[in-house]
């Protein structure tokens, strides 16, 4: 019984990483842009083929592939805000959701003609025999997409609040025009935002593929989800992403587990859907906070 | 002529999502929702339990109007990036209740009837193209009227400024449920057509791929035009035969149309066209 759940409680952690992740990358260009871009699932699954491009196909060494991944991710992010983001300008929010949805239609063209429409799986990061707590049994992959979640957590946020790039991107969000008068380049840090939100994308990618598969069409229902565990924390908050990656993560290998695996993905949309009707500011706002934003 | 019938039916959709988009100001991820809302209700009520088609239509309609209520007035408070991922949602967990309980889950189900009047049935490619190119002329008439009066001005209104529209005393959230539940009624009714017309029908013709097709067929027609959304609808469902070629290609360049018509032709063809026009007729009046 305990065994049962707790299997199916990391399973619920190790997904719901990932969507915290996608989550944490929406907030990043939300922050320093209030767009919504929806290709950040594409980048989950760009970080996954990418990575078993580099190891299964091109034999290279894994760290090297991991370096090489997160550097065309980051550049595939580079290239979108500057090729579509950046000439539109100040167009009006519809406009930028569709441009958005746009790319991640020509980000699944490519990957799909790259790779076809098979998933694709690499081993672990590192072999070995599974754990096993009060007799569930834990793979060593899902310790290190735990592991590595929580490192990009941390790292974001000492660069959001020890670096000056980091607190230039804060203040990009709280006040363009502010930060523009106290010399902050805003394009750069907009361009910034759409470079570490590709990379933290990438990264959950690279983690998940071994357990989960990747495969070409895979990013929407990930973007869905993590811009669920996004506004569930309310949208901006990281510590609130995480939470609410979690959270969506478990309820749906419960669900799964409990009830029916079918409707797995349904409980998030669920969640999501009542959070928009009932709590649009997210979960876990303060209502000074929610006075200050805008639906 | 099969592609003919599939862009009337198409058509159908984007005006719903045109009027909604162009108008009302709102955004819709999930009219492939009430697409298949349409289609499996009307199928399902005059298959199992007998029903003749123009009366499972209706109630398709009346069905996916319900929902549309639900679902809008909540949502509809919502906005921009919050309602397109409200309403993807939607969409989605249509799409998951049909691949779970609807007849014959994830592969569907045939033996659909024809679409029949007054003990007339239809059963060829050629009637179904008058039947729903006729229904879709009746469709754009009542739209354009719609557009054209009062109330299309008041949607303009909540288009421009929501604020000031209920400065003015218009009720900005009865209006734009009523719109909502309009598209909702045309996207049922051009699935029940569909439904009807192939007599088969599966889960993944009502997936968010569709939704995002009509969402392209509007923005490439020109989302402030109605006739756009008509020649948006013919453009995009003639543009895969064009391009067979591709195949895999096909979601590539889909995305790319998509994007380069955002980013070039913000307005879409047909205003485009009319401007143009409109230029010309200029030119030769000086002329004179």
């Amino acid at each position: 019984m305990l065994t049962v759940f707790l299997q199916f409680l990391f399973s619920g952690l190790t997904v719901g990483s990932v969507y915290a992740l996608v989550g944490i990358g929406f907030n990043i260009i939300y922050n320093a842009t209030s767009i919504i871009n929806l290709a950040q699932g594409e980048f989950v699954v760009i970080g996954g083929l990418l990575m078993w491009f580099f190891t299964e196909s091109l034999k290279l060494p894994f760290l090297l592939s991991a370096v090489l991944t997160i550097l065309s991710a980051g550049l595939i992010g580079l290239l979108m805000e500057r090729l579509t983001i950046k000439p539109l300008k100040n167009a009006d929010l519809l406009l930028m959701i569709m441009i958005t949805i746009a790319v991640s239609i020509v980000l699944r063209g490519i990957l799909m003609f790259n790779f076809g429409k098979d998933p694709y799986v690499y081993p672990p990061f590192t072999e070995g025999e599974p754990l096993s707590i009060y007799g569930a049994i834990i793979q060593q992959q899902t310790l290190w997409v735990i592991g590595i979640t929580g490192l990009c957590i941390i790292l974001l946020f000492l660069f959001f609040n020890k670096t000056i790039v980091g607190k230039a991107m804060l203040a990009c969000a709280v006040n363009p025009t502010a930060a523009k008068l106290v010399g902050i380049n805003v394009s750069r840090m907009v361009m910034l935002s759409f470079i570490l939100s590709a990379v933290v994308g990438a990264i959950g990618g690279m983690a998940i593929t071994p357990i989960s598969l990747m495969e070409y069409d895979k990013g929407p229902m990930l973007a869905v989800k993590g811009f669920c565990a996004a506004i569930m924390g309310g949208l901006g908050s990281n510590r609130g992403a995480v939470i609410g990656g979690f959270i969506i993560g478990i309820l749906e290998s419960m669900t799964a587990g409990y009830i029916h695996s079918g409707l797995k993905d349904a409980v998030a949309l669920v969640i999501l859907l009542l959070i928009l009707f009932f709590k649009p500011a997210g979960i876990f706002v303060s209502k000074t906070m929610l006075q200050l934003r805008k639906f | 002529m099969t592609v003919g019938v599939f862009a009337g039916i198409n058509a159908l959709v984007a005006i719903g999502l045109c009027i909604l988009m162009g108008y009302a100001g709102q955004i819709s991820l999930g009219q492939a929702g009430f697409y298949g809302i349409g289609a499996y209700v009307s199928a399902v009520l005059s298959l199992h339990f007998g029903l003749p088609v123009v009366v499972s239509l209706i109630l398709a309609m009346v069905v996916a109007a319900m929902v549309a209520v639900i679902l809008a007035v909540p949502a509809l408070r919502l906005k921009g990036h919050y309602l397109a991922v409200a309403t993807l949602g939607f969409g989605e967990i249509i799409y998951i209740i049909l691949n779970e309980w609807g007849p014959g889950g994830p592969s569907g189900f045939g033996d659909i009837p024809h679409f029949s009047l007054l003990g007339y049935t239809i059963t060829s490619t050629t009637g179904y193209f008058y039947l729903i190119w006729g229904l879709v002329a009746v469709v754009m008439i009542f739209s354009l009227n719609l557009i054209h009066s009062r109330t299309g001005r008041a949607l303009r209104a909540i288009h421009d400024s929501e604020l000031a529209s209920n400065a003015m005393g218009l009720d900005v959230v009865e209006l734009k449920i009523k719109v909502f539940i309009l598209s909702a009624v045309y996207a049922s009714l051009a699935g029940g057509l569909y439904a009807h017309y192939i007599t088969f029908i599966s889960p993944s013709s009502f997936s968010l791929f569709y939704s995002i097709l009509v969402l392209m067929m509007v923005i490439v027609g020109g989302i402030t035009n109605l006739w756009g959304a008509i020649i948006g609808a013919v453009v995009i469902t003639v543009l895969p035969e064009l391009l067979r070629r591709f195949e895999e290609f096909d979601v590539l360049v889909y995305g790319l149309i998509l994007t380069l018509s955002l980013m070039f032709f913000r307005k879409g063809l047909v205003p485009i066209l009319v401007e143009k026009i409109k230029k010309l007729r200029g030119l030769a009046v000086v002329k004179h």
